[in-house]
């Protein structure tokens, strides 16, 4: 099974470079079938044991018996025995308030100094460690930007009521940003919403990004939608309002915001894209209405056949042409639901549209339409096969979708590189390809070896045979 | 129980147990016996720091995980909540405490806030009507968490993100905080380097506090020599690439989260001999991955291509010394060999395991889609064909492979290409956007706001001055005997890795001209020692400090 130790280095100490080149399969499977070997006898020599005090215990989950987790669970079932509710009760992480990743507790989380009254509590538990020891020299009287700050950060009392100007309140919140810390930005931003009309915080907080950036978290995390909105309005960037429409569940309204943005000053590119993410959310909306009812009525064949399995509202425009293809196909161009007019609408490229309706024609089994996709006829009339994808592509994309050899067929025939054929040929059992190159080469050493692989009496065999038979091939070997 | 911590060159315990002992004053704070209520992701980051056992010591006799309605009963004198200082947390804790109040008005309740207190939590819970109802509202910085024996991690996953996306810096004082905790445990570092904005900025925050600090002297014999800050965006290559060592596999396939791994179930099914196997569990298996396991720590770092061959050594081993039970003749050598049996029956349930990773694993790097997408990478790496549409790319999102799979291979061969050209890029642009969703116009946007995409503004591509300048490219990769770091990533070295290298010997002045090629200022600081601490520092030490770059920037 394993080969002579110097083999084995040897092997191991050549393969260089290009990795995971796993030639020798055998040889790596010993790798691993070895330790698993061992793994097996050693195992009822100490099964016994397996409970012995000196092994660090792990529970299924695998988690050492006794860290955090494992005990949270522990007790928390064990308490939940009245309460009938699973045992691993969970926060539901999934709502977009808690998953974002947003970290809430640098920008929303606040500096300490407003909770001075409650100070018995503010106490740190290792002073020598974390705390400067300037902090317990309480100097009231520099009441500078700077000073200030460096207060909050310490989470002391402060009196912001001092910074009366704009020029102080603005040199503040310039010392805050400075000094990194999302806390003390957030609280002076707080004492500026309060002490300023917005119309001049707006205009201030423009040439400062950072300060902007916290005001619109803390607007969101309060859920101070008006002023948000305003905020968004009156100066950000119109990605960022486009992106409200992320939070619109309602489609219709999904729709008329996604029309409000389109006046809005993106790039160029950016500007085409929401133009098409408009468009295709208004045809989305009509074909969904018009293929709901046409289902419910019980009318068209292809509903009652293939159900739809979801809606098609806010899907992709790839998976709406792939619906398309699958459910409008042979519509004329002029609906919304047809995927020429897809296509065009939304300049889809060569490559994309084949592949997708490629796989939903051979989905439904529509080996015609299939055909007729790469169908195309020069000036002479005379019909051939011109395909975007490479056929090694098409062939596999029919594959997937389980079509018949005879179709297959087909297309592996259509592969230029004839080691790739014969390869795929092999592969989809397209035995006619393999033995009408086998031929072409004139190679029957192969031919021969091919012999044992189709099944003895078949169409093939027959075909084989008789070509080996055959006295005017002039056979290379 | 920690002991991999201080088996490396500095002992890391020292800091675990200064969050310990923290971790304990604050219990013994809330006299009698406790509940603790925990927000779920806290407790990985706890894990780390402490075990149940160190709370039971201090009275904690349930522990319940943070959930709306009513607290479940149990027969304690105080609730402890344990929660990141989050908004929508402040209305779970108020509706535990508004239902709880109705039933026993005994209990007393308290709050830790990790890793800061909060105004805005404190107000939620005012507004709720609840504040008044806690003892204490106190704080628990936890800042660098010892994670294994030579590794210190702030497991704050959203970094980078809030850095270059957000422009929110908090993280930057918190690291400071960290760098600042650790000086005073291991003595002030005498040297920091950097490169980047925001390690310019940590450099500057950690030079202030020190002048705070002013007056108290730190009088540690420091442990550490040199301090290196490296901002993330210095080096965007190396988290694109796909990792191929061992852990990094691991990592990439199922995902390392504080330490853990979770991994189908199937292969670990404990069948005992002619049993047949009836019911597999369902629930993931759950691993803790450290160097406190001998095997693991072993080959954890090497190539996956090597790992099959240490795996059969250590089955040789393990297998040898079972064997050695024929020999054992005397009574005393019995005796021996009975004692060594749960070391070795722990040698064989790691083995068992690690075989079983492994071939998880050796099923997917084997794969015809794995070697397709590592060629693609290591082309862009060594710079072939980056300036136009790849095939590869193209099919991949016609067969609608994951989006984080496009992404990566798109940003990958936008900083092998020091931006991509503007017909290139609307190329990629528009098939995502098609395919994938008009709305991630927004997630496109914000790699370009990062710098993972961008448009190529110059005609010139420096990455090739780049690649040669720091040998990024080995072509003759050792992965079995490694002598260079190249082995990682089977050819590709990592740029933060060869700048930290370069530092040690012969310094960054030899490579001025690609320092000025890569974003943000780079520095040199000295921190004044005490003058009694002036004596020869023999060891040298250094400690880089890299931020963990997330790739999940879409849509928010």
């Amino acid at each position: 099974m394993m080969k002579s130790k110097a083999d084995e280095e040897d092997f191991w100490n050549s393969s260089k470079c290009k990795p995971f080149t796993f030639d020798d399969e055998d040889d790596e499977f010993s790798k691993l079938k070895e330790s698993k070997q061992t793994v097996k006898n050693i195992r009822p020599l100490v099964d016994e044991d397996e409970d012995e005090d000196d092994v660090e215990k792990i529970s299924w989950s695998g988690e050492p018996v006794g860290s955090i987790s494992w005990s949270v669970r522990e007790t928390a079932a064990s308490s939940q025995r009245t309460e009938r509710e699973p045992a691993f009760p969970k926060i539901n992480t999934d709502t977009p308030a808690i998953s974002r990743s947003l970290s809430g507790y640098s920008l929303s989380a606040l500096f300490k100094g407003g909770t001075a009254q409650s100070d018995s509590s503010v106490r740190l538990y290792a002073p020598e460690l974390r705390k400067p020891k300037s902090e317990y020299k309480d100097i009231v009287s520099d009441w500078s930007p700077e000073h200030t700050v460096q207060r909050m950060q310490q989470g002391k009392v402060v009196h912001l009521e001092k910074f009366r100007s704009l020029q102080d309140k603005l040199l503040l919140l310039d010392f805050a940003v400075s000094a990194h810390d999302g806390n003390v930005i957030t609280a002076v931003l707080i004492y500026l919403k309060r002490t300023l009309s917005k119309e001049v915080l707006f205009r201030e907080l423009e040439s400062r990004q950072t300060a902007l950036r916290h005001f619109i978290h803390y607007l969101t995390e309060t859920r101070d939608q008006r002023l948000l909105l305003e905020l968004l309005r009156s100066r950000t960037s119109p990605l960022l309002q486009y992106k409200e429409h992320l939070s619109i569940a309602d489609e219709n309204k999904r729709r008329d915001f996604l029309k409000s943005c389109l006046s809005l000053p993106f790039s160029p590119e950016d500007s085409a894209h929401v133009q098409d993410h408009y468009t295709l959310l208004e045809r989305q909306i009509i074909i969904e209405a018009t293929d709901r009812h046409a289902e419910r009525g019980g009318k068209v064949e292809i509903f009652q056949k293939f159900p739809r399995r979801a809606s098609i509202l806010n899907m992709p425009l790839i998976t709406t042409l792939y619906y398309c293809c699958f459910y409008h196909y042979h519509e004329s161009e002029g609906t919304y639901s047809s995927p020429l007019n897809i296509r065009q609408t939304f300049r889809i490229s060569d490559k994309q549209y084949f592949v997708t309706a490629l796989a939903a024609r051979a989905k439904l089994k529509a080996w015609s339409d299939v055909d007729a996709l790469f169908t195309s006829r020069n000036w002479l009339g005379f019909t051939r096969k011109k395909s975007p994808l490479s056929f090694q592509r098409v062939v596999d994309i029919l594959h997937r979708n389980s079509a018949p050899t005879q179709v297959l067929q087909e297309y592996v025939g259509l592969v230029d590189d004839s080691d790739l054929r014969i390869s795929l040929a092999q592969k989809h059992k397209c035995h006619d390809i393999v033995i009408n190159t086998y031929r072409d080469l004139k190679d029957r050493q192969l031919l021969l070896g091919y012999l044992s692989k189709v099944e003895r009496g078949s169409a093939e065999a027959g075909k084989i045979n008789q070509l080996l038979s055959n006295q005017q091939i002039r056979w290379r070997n | 129980m920690a002991a991999h911590l201080s088996y490396g060159r500095v002992n890391l315990n020292i800091l675990r147990e200064a969050a310990r002992k923290e971790l304990r004053e604050f219990l013994d704070k809330c006299a009698g016996s406790k509940a603790i209520v925990w927000d779920e992701y806290l407790t990985g980051p706890f894990g780390l720091i402490a075990q149940y056992s160190l709370l039971k010591e201090h009275e904690v006799e349930k522990m319940f995980t943070l959930k709306s309605g009513r607290l479940p009963s149990a027969e304690v004198k105080n609730i402890i909540f344990f929660v990141r200082p989050r908004l929508e947390l402040m209305d779970i804790i108020a509706e535990n405490v508004f239902r709880e109040d109705k039933l026993h008005s005994s209990r007393d309740f308290h709050i830790l806030f990790v890793p800061r207190r909060s105004l805005l939590c404190e107000q939620r819970l005012k507004e709720q009507g609840v504040l008044g109802s806690f003892i204490n509202i106190d704080e628990y910085i936890l800042d660098l968490i010892p994670y294994d024996g030579d590794l210190l991690s702030m497991e704050y996953e959203s970094a980078f993100r809030e850095c270059y996306l957000e422009n929110d810096q908090t993280s930057l004082y918190h690291t400071a905080k960290g760098l600042m905790t650790l000086q005073a445990l291991y003595g002030t570092i005498p040297q920091i380097y950097g490169k980047g904005e925001c390690a310019r900025h940590v450099a500057n925050m950690m030079l202030r506090m020190k002048r705070e600090f002013a007056g108290s002297q730190n009088q540690i014999l420091p442990v550490f020599d040199t301090l290196l800050l490296l901002d993330r965006n210095v080096d965007l290559l190396t988290p694109l690439a796909t990792q191929l060592t061992y852990e990094g596999l691991i990592d990439e396939i199922y995902g390392i989260s504080n330490g853990y791994v979770k991994l189908p179930p199937e292969k670990f099914a404990q069948k005992k001999q002619g049993e047949a196997s009836k019911d597999l569990p369902t629930e993931p298996k759950k691993l803790q991955l450290n160097s406190a396991e001998e095997l693991y720590a072993e080959i954890r770092d090497k190539n996956f291509n090597a790992v099959g061959a240490a795996l059969s050594k250590k089955a040789k081993i393990i297998s040898a010394a079972f064997e050695e039970r024929h020999n054992a003749k005397t009574v005393g050598e019995i005796k021996q060999f009975v004692s060594q049996l749960p070391h070795m029956q722990a040698a064989r349930s790691s083995l068992a395991n690690h075989t079983s990773i492994a071939e998880l694993i050796k099923d997917i790097t084997t794969s015809e889609a794995f070697f397709d997408n590592l060629t693609v990478e290591q082309e862009f790496m060594t710079g072939v064909d980056t300036d136009k549409v790849n095939i590869y790319i193209e099919d991949s999102i016609a067969q609608k492979d994951p989006l984080i799979k496009i992404l990566r291979l798109v940003c990958m061969q936008s900083v092998c290409n020091n931006g991509l050209k503007q017909k290139v890029l609307d190329y990629y642009k528009r098939e995502i956007l098609q395919t994938y969703g008009y709305e991630h116009i927004l997630t496109l946007n914000n790699l370009e706001k990062v710098g993972l995409l961008k448009p190529q503004t110059s005609s010139r591509n420096n990455y090739p001055t780049i690649r040669k300048t720091l040998k990024l490219w080995m072509e003759d990769a050792n992965e079995q005997n490694p002598n260079d770091i190249s082995y990682v990533y089977s050819g590709y070295a990592p740029l933060s890795i060869r700048l930290t290298q370069v530092l040690a010997r012969p310094g960054w002045r030899s490579i001025e001209e690609v320092l000025k090629m890569l974003p943000g200022p780079h520095f040199e600081e000295r921190q004044q020692l005490p003058a009694g601490l002036h004596k020869k520092r023999k060891d040298q030490y250094s400690l880089g400090l890299l931020f963990a770059l997330l790739l999940t920037t879409q849509n928010k």
